[in-house]
């Protein structure tokens, strides 16, 4: 392991040095007569780049990580005031059938304040140890104390593998945890899949998403990765609980420079990531007029309307119903797509729904690699069209 | 107050593609600067224009990333940092984090380092908190609306999922703003010819405080890409020509239970 070095005769102000350190690993040694560092330094670097010139050297070793230390495929509990967010069961999911490849326990790290009944439910969802960090420190999100309580997880647990659900919270928390530790994170994975040496295969849209690539943290640990809502198949409930609930002791240190004032709910919006039928308009809707056969066709089918990059940039659609990269990633059991060109961005938000029928002019436009159904017709007959098929039927009924 | 924000430069486009021996094509050699950096730009700038102050910009990158840092200039910034070597090639979130950090503090002391909400070109989102970690300074995410700048802390409305939060953060501190907190203003013609001869100031590994070349680039980065290849594409597709399109797409719904015909 790396570790600080201490230059005595460099260090002008003691008291000084000592406050340097966000981690209070620094200490003045009575017995020794000298500043030492002690275990809770996290090598951040912060001593040697902001301490008094060379007063703080790093003194390393070369890389080298014993694999066979680090056990388990933990999950991120990412909740809303204890409130789980349905991420959470997915990458459970996700990390039993890793796990399971390589022998590995199943974890979960659960942070927050009053949280004791919804770390319970967990069992029953597969997880081996629910490991509790319930404190009312925890009630609302800040970095801080949220990044103290993961990094103790991390330093008594030593887990292989972190799994986050790619939250706004998640996205806040991972690196931070992750560079508390240098070690490696990957964002927004499709496709999770564990070698047998304990490596995490992490594979995700590179680029703008056109191209996949694969990434592994070969001499690091744990390895982190982000995984977005509606990727992973969520784990079944089962019907009896299964391993354990460990309430474990907060840091000391939990002192925040950030305080939430007020939160205040915001006001319930439709949204597409829960919709199990999307009709999406396209590049090929000329007039914002032309909308209306599009929300009449997810009218009959019980779905929302969804729409691209194109659409919200003549300002005809909330970009709250996008999809996308830049947009929200939605897997619904049915998605039929209007004069949509299937860019690579595009795609990368849909690719897992479960029936997508495509409707586009050109036989080579790209939507067609991703549907089950390619309709090469143009959106202005065959909605219409099947439009009118229903509204008969309809009649038929009356 | 002196502010500092994070800017990178990017392909205009993001068509890549990949050869036969697997490697990557960029075609366009546009480069323009990443879009979620203006609204970062723009709200330091109306901070400046608010506190008084200075707005100081940092990229990594080639030589020509230069570019940005011009444009930024037109925009009304003060100082920009280039930060450019060729040890800092290949770099991950980790070793990019920390090669923006030792650039930081080469570059002076700030109250607030801003950043954009993520590129388009790695869409990750998580270079910020890694180099407030470095840094050892708290940092909010998500930022929608700045409520007011005190002297000593900053208070921010943050987008969470279920709801809205006011939050107040001490300086220093790094925060990262959603698109569209303020609409970002267009580089002046005036300013350009006024910064046209504007020092950038460039800083090599050499000129950084660690200058253990294993910290920095491809050396520096736990995560390795072991290989790229296209999305799978899918194989059991249908494909359907022809007439009466709308009445097959009818059936077809009918038979996968999506609609239920009456008959």
């Amino acid at each position: 392991m790396a570790k600080i070095i201490v230059n005595q005769e460099k260090i002008k102000d003691i008291d000084e040095a000592i406050k340097l350190c966000p981690f209070d690993a620094i200490e003045w040694n009575e017995k020794e007569r000298e500043v030492g560092i002690t275990a809770a330094c996290k090598v951040c670097m912060i001593c040697v780049n902001k301490g008094p010139e060379g007063a703080f050297e790093l003194e390393e070793d070369d890389i080298y990580i014993d694999k066979s230390q680090w056990k388990g495929v933990a999950v991120y509990v990412d909740h809303d005031e204890g409130q789980v967010h349905p991420v959470t069961h997915e990458l459970i999911g996700k990390a039993r059938e890793l796990a399971d490849k390589i022998g590995h326990p199943v974890y979960a790290v659960f942070i927050g304040s009053d949280i004791q009944k919804q770390a319970e439910d967990l069992r029953y969802y597969g997880v081996d140890e629910v490991f509790v960090y319930d404190n009312p420190a925890f009630q609302d999100f800040t970095i801080e104390p949220y990044t103290a309580a993961f990094s103790d997880f991390i330093d008594k647990v030593s887990p292989s593998t972190v799994l986050v659900g790619a939250t706004p919270l998640g996205r806040s928390l991972a690196p931070r945890v992750a560079a508390r530790f240098k070690t490696g994170l990957t964002a927004d994975c499709t496709i999770l899949d564990m070698k047998e040496d304990t490596d995490l295969v992490q594979i995700r849209p590179a680029f703008g998403g056109n191209i996949m690539a694969q990434i592994c943290t070969p001499k690091h640990r744990p390895q982190f990765a982000t995984v977005r809502y509606k990727i992973m198949d969520a784990a079944q409930r089962l019907d009896k609980a299964v391993g354990k609930v460990t309430n474990c002791e907060p840091p000391k240190n939990l002192a925040s420079a950030i305080r939430v004032l007020d939160s205040k709910a915001k006001e319930i919006e439709e949204d597409i990531a829960d919709a199990e039928v999307i009709v999406v308009a396209g590049r090929a809707i000329k007039k914002e007029e032309d909308l209306e056969m599009i929300h009449m066709l997810a009218k009959e089918l019980g779905g929302k309307v969804a729409v691209t990059r194109p659409l919200i940039e003549a300002g005809w659609g909330d970009p709250k119903t996008q999809i996308g990269l830049s947009g929200r990633t939605v897997r619904p059991k049915l998605m039929i797509t209007c004069g949509v060109s299937g860019s690579v961005q595009f795609k990368a938000g849909m690719t897992n729904s479960d029936y997508v029928f495509a409707i586009n002019k050109d036989p080579n436009a790209e939507i067609f690699q991703v549907a089950h159904y390619g309709i090469i017709g143009d959106v202005y007959d065959v909605i219409p069209e099947l439009l009118a098929k229903m509204k008969k039927s309809e009649e038929v009924m009356a | 107050m002196k502010t500092l924000v994070c800017i990178k430069q990017v392909p205009g486009t993001t068509e890549v593609e990949v050869d036969d021996n697997g490697n990557l094509i960029r075609s366009g050699v546009d480069a323009k600067m990443n879009p979620y950096d203006l609204y970062a730009l723009e709200t330091a700038l109306k901070l400046q224009e608010d506190q008084k102050g200075e707005v100081s910009v940092i990229t990594m990158g080639p030589p020509q990333s230069k570019e940005v840092i011009r444009e930024a200039y037109m925009m009304g910034v003060n100082q920009g940092f280039l930060l450019t070597d060729r040890r800092f090639a290949g770099a991950d979130v980790l070793a990019t984090s920390y090669t923006l950090a030792q650039g930081a503090y080469q570059a002076g002391d700030f109250d607030l380092i801003l950043c954009g909400k993520q590129t388009t070109d790695g869409d990750t989102a998580q270079v910020g908190p890694e180099m407030a970690e470095y840094l050892g300074i708290p940092h909010v995410a998500n930022v929608k609306t700045i409520v007011e700048c005190k002297e000593n802390s900053l208070i921010v409305e943050v987008e969470m999922p279920t709801s809205i939060q006011t939050v107040e953060v001490n300086f220093p501190c790094l925060i990262t703003v959603e698109k569209g907190i303020f609409q970002p203003r267009l580089p002046s013609y005036r300013l350009k010819k006024k910064t046209k001869y504007q020092e950038i100031t460039e800083l090599s590994l050499d000129h950084f405080k660690d200058i253990n070349e294993k910290r920095y680039g491809l050396s520096g980065s736990p995560t390795q890409v072991e290989r790229i290849f296209p999305p799978e594409q899918n194989t059991t597709s249908e494909r359907w020509e022809g007439e009466n399109l709308g009445d097959k797409l009818y059936q077809t719904l009918v038979d996968l239970k999506f609609l239920y015909e009456n008959k």
